[in-house]
């Protein structure tokens, strides 16, 4: 995973280092050597980015064969003459599979990504106003310590849960010995160890971009508003909110569109009623051998995606734009 | 922000989030040192399960791979993310310029799962024509890693490169310097601090990661979150303990020395601005001075 760490960097930026003005650059004409730059990165992303998206449409239109590779041709010649046979098999039986396995799977999915965002807004906007109200020496500090674990190894720290949580583990063990309960709970293989899994590993990520939108806040706004006697609760969500409106939608994608296809979390600590859609996918990639479904099923994926990574891009265009003023 | 003065509430909130925060990861190393076998039942101290880890053949073959692909990873992701900065901050926009920024920031958000799939099936298109592509060893994850890094490595750096000052650049220029010379003598060394940062970074992510790799690999080349993600799945092993206590402790080292440079940077900053609010309080007086006389 780690996905989304980077994006953060850029928020820790932000949120610590002064706004400059923009230079004015001077306009010059492209020459043949920015073209020799750009040559780089774009084929280089073209290739390996774009070029296996177009792949994995190609193949989600073919069916299964035993062959290597084990999907059936789509453009065939026969006799001189050229085939194209699309299949669409794949798309349709996602949708009318008769026990409604992948339509459950992304429904769940999309259940457990959004409760995730949501635990995570719930418990990563307090962490995020404690650290940007410290006094900068803690709050250094403060901030290292809460994007550590993140740093570690993912596995490491799902396994970290699996340890604590399990019949004999830690936390029943506690539970038990203070009396509250008699017998040990099932923790794991549960949906309630997934999402503690998710809002663990997430945090982080939801955090950080809370963390840089409250660092800018305009607190004589939130002064005016007490003086004219808004209550607290008010306050928060006139004042405050919109002010950290960016923050809160980039920190909810992060969360979100990553969790939609976890696949490790449900795997290690989700039960057999866990199956999320990115467990499908493996499964019908790795134990079915379904590569055509398995492409059908991760196109289907990217589309119910292309909303909320559109969101979290048209923010990250504008903070360009923002500080890109003089380009 | 406005600084607030020590509040209860907010004692309590980082209490109770640090605490959930390090719980399972202090859990880990103390039990790393338990002599038992059973995961959860504190015995006696031992470093039993370090020796284990080190003869583990089958382990440290796999951080020889991963260390490998995360040095070659963080190298080139550098290299292609200081371009692609460099092409988004400096270069007149372009056409596909959109398209550009689109490709950089995707890898960073798409769930592992797809892109994963994506890459392994580009290398089995590409092994038909080109061999090469269908070991799917070493350089096939390699080639998937810088892909999502370089993502990471251009985000860093470019918010770095957007601070340059593009005035030293052009007085270099002027006094006949190539666009190299002004690259290597003022550019890079000026972006060293973001380099290191996306450099670092890059080398955790690819270490660390283990859907993309478990997609692409080959039977052959294994790396350690694929060896720890299997062995996990079979059950507990205090190994993984001591070996996740390893990691923690070169996790720490790393993050001491980033809080360090941090602290360091802020203060040079702080100094820097009180300075000049110093020099201009001097020019303003001696601005003032002839008036009052």
């Amino acid at each position: 995973m780690s996905t989304g760490f980077s994006a953060n960097m850029t928020f820790i930026r932000r949120a610590f280092q002064q706004r400059r003005k923009a230079p004015l650059l001077t306009r010059h004409n492209n020459t043949w050597r920015d073209y020799a730059l750009i040559f780089v990165p774009y084929v280089w992303m073209l290739l390996f980015f774009l070029l296996p998206f177009l792949i994995i449409f190609k193949i989600s239109l073919s069916v299964t064969e035993i062959a290597i590779p084990p999907y059936s041709p789509l453009v065939t010649f026969e006799e001189g003459a050229m085939q194209i046979i699309l299949h669409l098999e794949n798309y349709t039986s996602i949708f009318t599979d008769p026990d409604g396995t992948y339509i459950r799977s992304y429904l769940k999915s999309l259940q457990v990504a959004a409760f995730s965002t949501l635990f995570c807004l719930i418990i990563g906007y307090p962490l995020a106003w404690a650290l940007a109200s410290s006094r900068p020496a803690v709050r250094n500090v403060l901030f290292m310590l809460v994007i550590m674990p993140s740093w570690t190894s993912f596995v490491v720290r799902i396994y970290a849960w699996m340890t604590i949580m399990k019949r004999d583990g830690m936390i029943n063990d506690v539970l038990m010995a203070l009396g509250i309960i008699d017998s040990p709970i099932q923790m794991l293989q549960t949906d309630f160890a997934v999402y503690v899994g998710i809002v663990y590993c997430y945090l982080p990520y939801m955090v950080l971009p809370l963390f840089s939108a409250l660092m800018k806040v305009d607190y004589s706004l939130i002064e005016a508003a007490y003086d004219l006697g808004c209550r607290p609760v008010k306050t928060f969500f006139s004042t405050l909110v919109p002010q950290t409106k960016s923050g809160i939608i980039a920190g909810s994608m992060l969360v979100f569109i990553p969790a939609l296809g976890e696949y490790v979390i449900p795997e290690l600590l989700g039960g057999k009623d866990s199956i999320l859609i990115g467990r499908i996918l493996w499964q019908e990639f790795f134990n079915n051998r379904d590569w055509p479904l398995a492409s059908a099923v991760a196109i289907t994926m990217l589309l119910i995606l292309v909303i909320p990574i559109m969101l979290f891009y048209k923010i990250e265009r504008r903070e360009q734009e923002k500080l890109n003023a003089g380009k | 922000m406005r600084v607030n003065k020590p509040s209860a509430a907010r004692l309590i909130i980082i209490l109770l989030a640090l605490s959930f925060l390090y719980l399972p990861i202090g859990t880990l190393i103390v039990y790393s040192f338990n002599e038992s076998k059973m995961v959860t039942v504190w015995t006696e101290f031992s470093f039993k399960w370090y020796q284990a880890l080190f003869n583990n053949d089958a382990i440290i073959n796999a951080v020889c791979i991963s260390l490998l692909i995360a040095a070659m990873t963080a190298c080139t992701s550098v290299v292609i993310g200081t371009l692609a900065a460099f092409v988004l901050v400096r270069v007149r926009s372009f056409r596909g310029e959109t398209a550009f920024v689109l490709f950089m920031t995707a890898p960073m958000v798409l769930p592992e799962v797809i892109t994963g799939l994506a890459l392994l099936l580009l290398f089995v298109t590409l092994g038909n024509v080109i061999p090469f592509f269908s070991e799917r060893g070493i350089i096939a994850i390699w080639i998937a890693h810088v892909t999502f890094c370089s993502a990471y490595t251009t985000v860093v750096i470019r918010s770095r490169f957007r601070e340059l000052d593009i005035s030293i650049e052009e007085a270099a220029m002027d006094l006949g310097a190539g666009p190299i010379k002004v690259f290597f003598a003022i550019i890079l060394p000026a972006l060293m601090p973001s380099e290191v940062a996306a450099l670092l970074l890059s080398f955790t992510m690819s270490m660390d990661d283990l859907v993309i790799t478990s997609f692409i690999a080959g039977p052959d080349s294994t790396t350690l979150p694929m060896l720890i993600f299997s062995s996990v799945r079979r059950g507990l092993s205090p190994e993984i303990n001591a070996l996740a206590t390893i990691i923690v402790l070169i996790v720490s080292v790393f993050t001491f020395f980033a809080w360090l440079s941090m602290t360091k940077k802020q203060k040079r900053v702080a100094a820097d601005r009180a300075k000049a609010a110093k020099a201009r309080l001097i020019e303003e007086k001696e601005l003032m001075e002839p008036r009052r006389v």
